[in-house]
């Protein structure tokens, strides 16, 4: 995730300010660990080798100094919440901790903020960690969501992406899961160097052929730093073909909507996750854990990176490292650029709030690429994959 | 003292070279007396040819500096001959003996037949070390006649520099040759009848020293407070108001601006700071040409006239640099004279500006090149120049293994990358000097470039017919390269008149959208949005194509990239 956005010190005073009021309040978990880092991956994620004195087994502790951490700083900001609609532990590998871990959180959680009755509480899990007993457990402790890190079926592929589990093991656990109660859903990455285009297709069907209710498919990103980025420079492994990613995803996102799974978001089908439209919709989230990111009624803030760096900033304060306050105006363009990535997009009026001119919204309506109803602007199936380009050019005739 | 003491611009001092001449003024003791030695520091390059001409009309005697390890260039040559136009008494010093690939009697042999004499009269300096370096100070004295001049008669000074000082407003330099002057004298310049009062005169030695006047022979330079050289134009007269002379000295001619390139900012609201910034090198600068110009493709900027390629590269670096600004400088351009079957004739110093219909002919400047490189390299030098359109005028041998090629050749063909591929096909061995030559006809036309059908202006250039297919190919194969893809497909052609003769097509790209924001990461998401649309603004909109600048540049610029910096 290369380096921190800069922005300004968190507020010595533990003070947010409450410019709007974004409506329902989330969590975000971040657990730091790995077993071992894959080639692509650029996401906070420590190794035990790289932890330090950071013990795994007590990290539960730093998440609940900062649960009342949070609930301090919200209460002095007078900011209420309202009960957590959802719960989400990513990682890094969040499969890694025991079940007792995150039921001490999920309690610490609900204590502190209450639950929601219909609340979504997701873990994610790698194959290689997960077991049918740590299934049931995480059940007991009140994760209702496993949402499983398959990325590919193709060993070939898998181990372009250093990931170290067997594909076959995915049935099994994911029905155990259902039979459990979990709703569960996968994670696909397309795009690693050299999967053809029939691999991916396969991938796509072994992937539906397990049921799951949702399904995020991801083009894989050659992130700056990784040992991917390193080969790919070396030439020792392809760069990314976007046109041929562009394929996939066209046959990918056809062929989940004909399994009943509809597309809702750029990478996501099937059943939306309420954590997952959090983001998007610029709700309000506390990013717990090192690293972890928060959106609290405009204000925007991001922690420490590394555990122990995290660790000690709570007990002497804040972990925050920085902090930003999003203006009206940054406000409408975040808007334009988050909501346009949903199948809802965004209300007219927000164009018109920001002065995009009338003639570029014409320009893709005319070209396909943005369809419109009687109050809302959204994205074409054609212009889906130009989404980032799109919000770009709506937004740069505008005074920065 | 530093190194590179007269070389004052941070251009001239990383680059080695000399681009503005500068007046010194020395005192020698030799045999009991003191003498006053007045030296004129020149450029080399052939660019600068007018400094240097300019320069030598202010003096009695040269130095003639050559390389030891190099020997005689091409340039060598120019300014010998330069000084033996003027009646000069001629020194020749070879210099760098301490560099460890120095050959000095093999190029004392060259720099005999050159001159004639012995080789044992040509003296051996470092100037780096100081060696033979008093011997040739001794050596000016005995050889270089006193200047003559009337002490008695009215005063008259020749302006052989003037440069604009922020502070001090213009420093005139001048060579005493009648009379004397005095500060606070009021002076007349000749030609245009302007008086102005001497506000301070003085000598160069090495910096500024005030002095209490002027004498015959001596080189100095005038502070009146005027703001702009063209008050105190170089190759006039300076006089005394009281007494003033009745003819003025033999001036010289203004340098003829040889190459046009069009120079933009690359923010359009940099227009006015362009201009201002040319305004103020126009002062130090009186070579420097300009006038508005516009381009559909990049909007305001100005047309610019330059001794040649590299006073272009310098200009454009110095404006950067100096005053901060982001420019292109589209594809250099020589001045053509066309005549359309109907008669009416044109004179294009841009190839938009090129006529449309029948043309009965173009006509295009040509140079005499003189190009000197050890006799391996004939071949290799004749191949280049007749790939360029270049036919031999002759060949000489001076020594035993060093070869003169003189050549007549289209300036056009050597303002693009001529001189970069002389120097690598010669390993860096061959030197390259050219006058003017008058104008002769050639089968030229114009290259146009269209994107989506229509025409960059920008783009355009005139090439010569048997040309023009390998240079449209090659401009729209470029383009395609670096103008990145749009929402839909873009064609890029390249024509003569209405024929296509190359054709590309930048497909429309299919997949821009980030995958996922990273752990809530909105914040890196939003910034990397504001990046692309600070980016946005480097990009001009030709009809409905976003093309960045950095393809004008690239396209414009010749191909091999730049070269090893010129001499």
């Amino acid at each position: 995730m290369g380096a921190l956005p800069a922005g300004e010190p968190w507020p010595l005073s533990n003070q947010l300010q409450s410019l709007r009021n974004s409506g329902s309040f989330h969590a975000y978990v971040h657990i730091p660990f790995c077993e071992v880092r894959c080639g692509y991956c650029d996401f906070n994620t420590y190794t035990s080798s790289e932890l330090g004195e950071v013990k795994r087994s007590d990290f539960h502790n730093a998440l609940i100094n900062e649960i009342q951490f949070s609930k301090r700083v919200l209460g002095a900001s007078g900011i209420e919440t309202t009960p957590l609609q959802a719960v989400f532990f990513g990682g890094g590998t969040p499969s890694l901790m025991a079940a007792d871990q995150i039921s001490v959180v999920l309690a610490e959680l609900q204590s502190v903020y209450g639950f929601d009755s219909d609340i979504e509480i997701t873990l994610e899990a790698n194959p290689e960690s997960t077991t049918e007993g740590l299934l049931e457990r995480l059940w007991e402790a009140g994760v209702n969501r496993i949402s499983f890190g398959a990325q590919s079926f193709d060993p070939d592929v898998l181990r372009v992406l250093d990931r170290t589990h067997r594909p076959e093991l995915l049935k099994p656990l994911i029905d155990s899961a259902k039979s459990i109660g979990f709703r569960t859903s996968l994670d696909l990455i397309y795009g690693a160097p050299g999967e053809s285009i029939d691999s991916w297709k396969s991938t796509v069907e072994r992937a539906l052929s397990l049921g799951t209710e949702h399904i995020s498919a991801y083009s894989l990103i050659v992130e700056e730093g990784t040992k991917l980025a390193k080969q790919v420079s070396r030439g020792e492994l392809a760069d990314v073909d976007e046109d041929l990613n562009a394929e996939k995803y066209e046959w990918a996102s056809s062929e989940f909507a004909a399994h009943g799974l509809d597309w809702y978001e750029i990478s996501n089908w099937g059943n939306p996750s309420i954590h997952n439209m959090a983001y998007w919709e610029s709700r309000n989230w506390w990013g717990y854990g090192p690293g972890a990111h928060s959106h609290i009624n405009g204000n925007r803030f991001w922690n420490r990176k590394h555990p122990l760096a995290h660790q000690k900033a709570l007990e002497q304060g804040a972990p925050a490292i920085g902090w930003e306050a999003i203006d009206v105006q940054t406000h409408l363009v975040e808007s334009v650029m988050l909501r346009l990535r949903t199948k809802q997009g965004f209300p007219k009026a927000l164009l018109s709030e920001l002065g995009v001119p009338a003639e570029k919204v014409a320009k893709y309506l005319a070209l396909g690429q943005l369809k419109m109803d009687r109050d809302r602007i959204y994205i074409s199936e054609s212009g889906r994959l130009l989404a980032d380009g799109i919000a770009l050019d709506l937004v740069s005739s505008l005074a920065s | 003292m530093r190194d590179q003491y007269l070389d004052r611009m941070d251009i001239e001092r990383e680059r080695g070279i000399t681009i503005k001449s500068q007046a010194v003024r020395l005192p020698w003791e030799l045999d009991g007396v003191t003498y006053a030695l007045n030296m004129i520091d020149t450029p080399g390059h052939v660019d600068f040819t007018y400094e240097v001409s300019r320069s030598l009309a202010a003096c009695e005697g040269a130095v003639l500096l050559v390389d030891a390890a190099q020997g005689i260039e091409a340039q060598t040559l120019a300014n010998l001959y330069l000084a033996l136009e003027n009646d000069l008494e001629i020194i020749p010093v070879l210099n760098k003996i301490d560099l460890p690939a120095a050959q000095p009697e093999k190029y004392a042999e060259e720099l005999a037949n050159l001159i004639g004499g012995d080789p044992n009269d040509c003296l051996r300096v470092s100037g780096k070390t100081g060696a033979g370096v008093a011997e040739l100070l001794d050596l000016i004295i005995k050889r270089v006649p006193a200047p003559v001049g009337d002490p008695a008669a009215p005063a008259r000074a020749m302006i052989f520099d003037s440069v604009y000082d922020s502070y001090r407003g213009v420093v005139t330099y001048v060579r005493m040759v009648d009379g004397q002057l005095s500060p606070r004298e009021q002076i007349t310049m000749m030609s245009t009848k302007a008086n102005h009062e001497l506000l301070e005169i003085g000598v160069i030695s090495p910096e500024p020293v005030v002095s209490a006047g002027l004498g015959v022979g001596e080189v100095g330079y005038l502070i009146t407070g005027v703001k702009d050289v063209r008050q105190s134009k170089v190759g006039d007269t300076v006089t005394s108001k009281q007494r003033p002379a009745q003819t003025p000295l033999k001036g010289y001619s203004d340098p003829k601006p040889m190459v046009f390139s069009g120079i933009y900012p690359i923010d359009g609201s940099d227009y006015p700071n362009l201009r201002e910034a040319l305004d103020k090198l126009r002062l130090s600068d009186a070579s420097l040409v300009y006038e508005p110009e516009t381009s559909a493709a990049l909007g305001f900027g100005f047309r610019c006239g330059f001794l040649g390629l590299l006073h272009l590269e310098i200009i454009t670096e110095r404006l950067e640099r100096e005053f901060n600004l982001s420019l292109i400088a589209t594809s250099p351009s020589v001045v053509y004279n066309v005549t359309r079957e109907d008669g009416s004739e044109f004179v294009v110093t841009n190839p938009s500006e090129f006529p449309e219909g029948k043309i009965k002919s173009v006509r295009e400047p040509m140079v005499k090149a003189t190009i000197l490189a050890p006799k391996d390299y004939v071949g290799t030098i004749m191949e280049l120049c007749q790939s360029r359109r270049g036919t031999m005028i002759d060949m000489q041998y001076f020594g035993e293994d060093r070869v003169q090629l003189r050549y007549n050749l289209p300036l056009a063909e050597i303002v693009f990358d001529f001189f970069d591929q002389l120097k690598s096909k010669t390993q860096g061995y061959a030197s390259l000097d050219y006058e003017d030559n008058g104008y002769a006809e050639g089968d030229l036309v114009k290259v146009d470039l269209l994107l989506q059908g229509e025409k960059v202006d920008a783009f355009s250039s005139i090439v010569h017919r048997d040309k023009a297919y390998a240079h449209g190919t090659k401009i729209a194969a470029k383009l395609r390269e670096l103008i990145p893809r749009q929402q839909f497909e873009v064609p890029i052609q390249a024509a003569v008149g209405s024929r296509i003769i190359a054709r590309e097509t930048i497909r429309a790209i299919r997949k821009d959208v980030l995958a996922k924001c990273y752990g809530g990461d909105i914040t890196r998401k939003r910034k990397l949005l504001e990046k692309q649309k600070e980016g946005k603004k480097r990009m001009k909109m030709v009809g409905r194509v976003e093309v960045p600048q950095e393809a004008f540049i690239a396209a414009l610029s010749s191909d091999e990239g730049k070269g090893e910096k010129k001499k």
